[in-house]
């Protein structure tokens, strides 16, 4: 059973919902706590969404200095799957273990919404299991999910096909649209929908399961030898 | 002012200064006197409505802990608790609408956790002034981002709530906020100190000059000119904090490592030191110099009155204080001794002593109980206001009501967090908020759900507030129902002008009294509450509005209910009492206030009826034989079926029963059903004794109601979905 391992900083709050929901679909899942320099062996990291080290300053430029992030740049390095949702998206950024930036909302406000999500590569550790062009029914929760990054950087996303997700209606002005990345080696992904908030038919979509069950299936491993 | 008295600049009347000194036996130095400012004010003492609030029927099956704790608790089964509590935060809101709403927010939570429980949801119910009036858009703007920026990062979901806009509340603005939280039974406990020789340990922000006086100065007090000098009373919060303190307080509580904890609200160290001791018949010694202060100089007095937020007051055992210190670290939260429990010196707890330094001088040396219990009782004169405005009559309803009374709130709630924990199977925007109901430590799933409901409707209580209040638990049993949940408990938050006109107190009285009866008739306590008084701005108190917070139950939660929609081809049911209108039973609704009759008698309520109604509509969501149900409220049926419209993007014709389109008569739901479930709908509703009527038929591009409506769908969509985004800045949604 691919054992996943749920990054707690202070300030965190999706961790129980990442635990439950990796659970629900079959995985095994435990909390890493921030202040540990170890990812305690596990084949996959979901760095979760919240408020960690309550994004003071930035959202993710304090929690990138946690000790455990070191682990975790450790862990991706050796080709295991790193998955940031939402604030943990930002904290990957922040760690450079992403490119590019998040920042506020084009509308300036917070939004917490059911949005549309277009699946537009299949080969990263969070998609692999989905359908390319196959829309999904995903929830964001965020102020700051207006995804930028720098004109090279974008070229490099889409010459390498590593925009992962794009919103089928922008809902805040990220640039191409863009709701997930994955890096070059395809093991890390960042994304702002949040996937554990959609995998229990009755809170209305189940649309994140096929996102999570590729964490799973892939045993956070894309390939054999990342 | 120059000359007066100190008492009186700190809230005290000449009376109560006496009944100070008669306690203590000599007259009171400052630092007394300030703390007893603090805990005799309107907000802590409930002087003036105490006496009224006892008529309330509060105990009944299921009820673990009652009024008078931090909140009402309820067994839920499965071993599980339910803590719930409704506060205001109103008068903070208007000096400082982010930090006022966030700081309810922050305060709210700090009730719940204290009872041992995780909150898992909040609700938020919004009175504001008119949308037209500047002042009051920068008010609702401030709140909302307020209540978002703080809960969304102290991660609490807030699931649902109400907004109203009235002219009543462009100089006062009413900003209540609703806790919900889960425990398991063994982790209940109340806020008391036992065990002499035990350490009080203070926890989270250091103390600073923040609040001070906030519950005497802002709170007991109404508004004039001039009142952005109240601003230093106002506090600033920390959802950081906050979210590290509840980690810190859950993880004391489950390792068994406290004896008693209280949070730091209204009144601030004074309160919680002073309540825990009473509660535990002991005293405390409490040293003022080893309280951590945000900045040097603080006088005793600021010390003792700050209300900083995010702070807790745990009672330990001396032999657990290093794991309890050890473990905060861990969350990185401050603590430090600065109490020790004492033996109690009367039948009546002991004493409350302020020391500088815990072998240093005393600087204050009170009954701890006399805070609260020698707090004056005041029965303030009541008269029954003249009756006012005139009585709807010639009204005809037309288009422009319905568009003029459609408000899609989601510009508001879409800024909130509400999907945190996973529990949410319906959130705002919905008759009720309806929530999985997990195990609050293994996290398992019940199979059973909690549903949660606030409403408040001043035209009713303006008009009539016994009659108007009862009206309103009525609305909220219909609410759960829509659901699928039957109600258990109420809370209930009262928020009224000012006590010493005669016309407000009476306005409480009888508010208290339908409150009483309705919560009788429908067999449920009231398990906490909250009363804000002084609601008013020079000199105009704002219409009574008790909100009330309902909390259900759903026995089976296998499917999500099916909503307030309507599906392509079905037949809309009214299922209830299908009232001839009498000119009458307009009293009151929405749209006779529109047009300037805000007089009249409001319609009557059989709570008989009312039981059957929502028995028949739980069963017909439990079932799933229904594809759509809303209950008739604000606005009446046209309002009621054309959300159902616009919510699903379904037109809509059907007929108005006694030309009844905006009337708000109560015992009415909406039912939208497909064909073949007609004959069974009717036979559940006979069984039951209710009344159901076929209005006609969902489908098409137009809205049409009885002679009165006929409009574009499209044209209702925008004017519903438009409001709230062009008047608070955010443009009209494109698309």
């Amino acid at each position: 059973m691919t054992r996943v391992g749920v990054v707690l900083f202070p300030g965190s709050n999706c961790e129980q919902d990442a635990l439950e929901a990796v659970r629900y679909l079959g995985g095994d899942a435990e909390l890493l706590w921030h202040g540990d320099s170890t990812v305690q062996g596990v084949d996959a990291v979901i760095v979760p969404g919240g408020f960690a080290h309550g994004d003071y300053l930035r959202p993710g430029a304090i929690a990138r200095f946690s000790p455990v992030m070191a682990a975790v740049a450790d862990h991706a390095a050796a080709g295991g799957a790193v998955v940031g949702i939402c604030n943990g998206f930002q904290v990957l950024t922040e760690a450079g273990l992403l490119p590019g930036a998040l920042q506020k909302n084009r509308g300036l406000s917070f939004l917490c919404t059911t949005v549309a999500v277009r699946v537009e590569s299949t080969d990263s550790v969070l998609t692999s299991e989905a359908t390319t062009g196959a829309v999904l029914r995903i929830p964001i929760n965020h102020f700051e999910g207006n995804y930028t990054c720098g004109p090279e950087t974008l070229r490099e996303l889409q010459g390498e096909e590593r925009i992962v997700l794009r919103y089928v209606d922008n809902p805040n002005g990220s640039v191409d649209d863009i709701a997930g990345i994955c890096n070059a080696d395809r093991n890390v992904v960042g994304l702002m929908p949040h996937p554990e908030r959609a995998v229990h038919a009755i809170l209305g979509s189940t649309d994140g399961a096929p996102l999570l069950q590729s964490l799973l299936k892939t045993g956070g491993r894309l390939r054999a030898t990342a | 002012m120059p000359g007066e008295p100190v008492h009186r600049s700190l809230g005290l009347t000449d009376g109560e200064a006496r009944d100070i000194e008669r306690i203590l036996g000599r007259p009171p130095n400052h630092l007394e006197l300030a703390m007893y400012a603090v805990m005799w004010s309107e907000h802590c003492s409930y002087k003036s409505s105490r006496g009224h609030l006892r008529r309330l029927p509060t105990t009944g099956e299921g009820v673990l802990v009652g009024p008078g704790e931090n909140a009402g608790v309820m067994d839920v089964g499965d071993g599980i608790a339910a803590a719930i509590r409704i506060e205001s935060h109103n008068h903070p809101s208007f000096v400082e609408p982010y930090q006022g709403a966030a700081t309810g927010v922050g305060g709210i939570l700090r009730d719940i956790f204290t009872m041992g429980a995780r909150p898992i949801a909040l609700m938020d119910p919004l009175r504001f002034g008119p949308l037209d009036d500047a002042r009051s858009r920068w008010v609702a703007e401030g709140v909302v981002s307020g209540i978002s920026g703080y809960g969304n990062s102290v991660g609490v979901p807030t699931v649902g709530g109400e907004v109203a806009f009235d002219p009543c509340y462009a100089g006062n603005p009413l900003v209540n906020v609703l806790c919900l939280g889960t425990l398991p039974h063994e982790r209940l406990v109340l806020g008391q100190a036992s065990g002499v020789g035990n350490l009080a340990v203070l926890l989270g922000s250091a103390t600073g000059r923040d609040g001070i006086g906030g519950v005497s100065v802002l709170a007991s007090a109404g508004f004039d000119e001039g009142d952005e000098d109240k601003r230093p009373s106002v506090q600033v919060g920390d959802p950081f904090e906050e979210k590290r303190l509840i980690e810190a307080c859950l993880a004391l509580l489950d390792a068994g490592l406290v004896v008693g904890i209280q949070d730091l609200g209204g009144a601030g160290l004074t309160c919680a030191t002073s309540e825990t001791a009473s509660r535990g018949d002991v005293g405390m010694d409490v040293d003022v110099s080893a309280v951590v202060c945000r900045e040097p100089g603080m006088e005793p007095f600021e010390v003792m009155t700050s209300e900083s937020q995010e702070r807790m007051l745990a009672i330990v055992t001396p032999d657990a204080i290093d794991e309890v210190l050890s473990l905060c670290e861990r969350w990185e939260v401050r603590a430090s001794v600065i109490g020790r429990v004492t033996e109690a010196t009367s039948s009546r707890a002991g004493r409350l002593r302020i020391l500088d330094g815990f072998e240093g001088a005393v600087l204050a040396d009170v009954p701890a109980a006399s805070l609260h219990d020698d707090a004056p009782l005041y029965d303030r004169p009541l008269a029954r206001p003249a009756p006012r405005g005139r009585a709807p009559e010639g009204l005809v309803p037309g288009n422009q009501d319905l568009l003029d009374l459609l408000c899609d709130t989601s510009w508001i709630w879409q800024q909130y967090d509400h999907q945190l924990f996973l529990n949410t199977v319906v959130g705002p925007g919905g008759d009720a908020a309806l929530l999985r109901l997990k195990h609050p430590t293994t996290g398992a799933d019940t199979g059973r759900g909690l549903a949660v409901t606030t409403d408040g409707n001043h035209r009713w209580c303006a008009i009539d507030p016994r009659a108007g209040t009862a009206l309103v638990v009525a609305e909220a049993v219909l609410n759960l129902a829509c659901v699928g949940a039957r109600p258990i408990a109420v809370v209930n938050c009262l928020n009224f002008g000012n006590p010493e006109h005669p016309e407000v107190m009476w306005q409480l009285s009888e508010a208290i009294d339908g409150l009483a009866e309705a919560c009788r008739a429908f067999g449920l306590p009231v398990i906490g509450g909250n009363v804000s008084l002084y609601n008013e701005t020079a000199g105009t108190d704002i219409h009574p509005t008790p909100v009330v917070g309902v909390l259900g139950l759903v026995d089976r939660l296998d499917a999500r209910p099916p909503g307030p929609g309507l599906a392509d081809g079905d037949h809309v049911l009214l299922a209830g009492a299908s009232s001839d209108a009498l000119p009458s039973e307009l009293g009151g609704s929405a749209w006779a206030w529109r047009h300037g009759y805000e007089g009249g008698t409001l319609p009557a309520l059989d709570t008989a009826a009312h039981t059957a109604l929502a028995a028949l509509v739980r069963g017909l969501v439990a079932d799933g034989v229904v594809s759509g149900v809303h209950d008739v409220a604000t606005g009446g049926l046209a309002v009621a079926v054309a959300e159902m419209a616009v919510g699903s993007k379904v037109g809509v014709t059907i007929t108005a029963p006694g030309d009844d389109v905006f009337g708000e008569a109560p015992t009415r739901v909406v039912l939208s059903v497909p064909q073949g479930a007609v004959a069974e709908v009717q036979d559940r509703a006979r069984e039951r004794g209710v009344e159901v009527v076929d209005l006609g038929l969902a489908g098409g591009d137009r809205i049409t109601i009885g002679g009165a409506i006929d409009l574009g769908l499209d044209e209702v969509v925008a004017a519903w979905r438009d409001r709230l985004p062009a008047a608070l800045g955010a443009g009209v949604t494109q698309g």
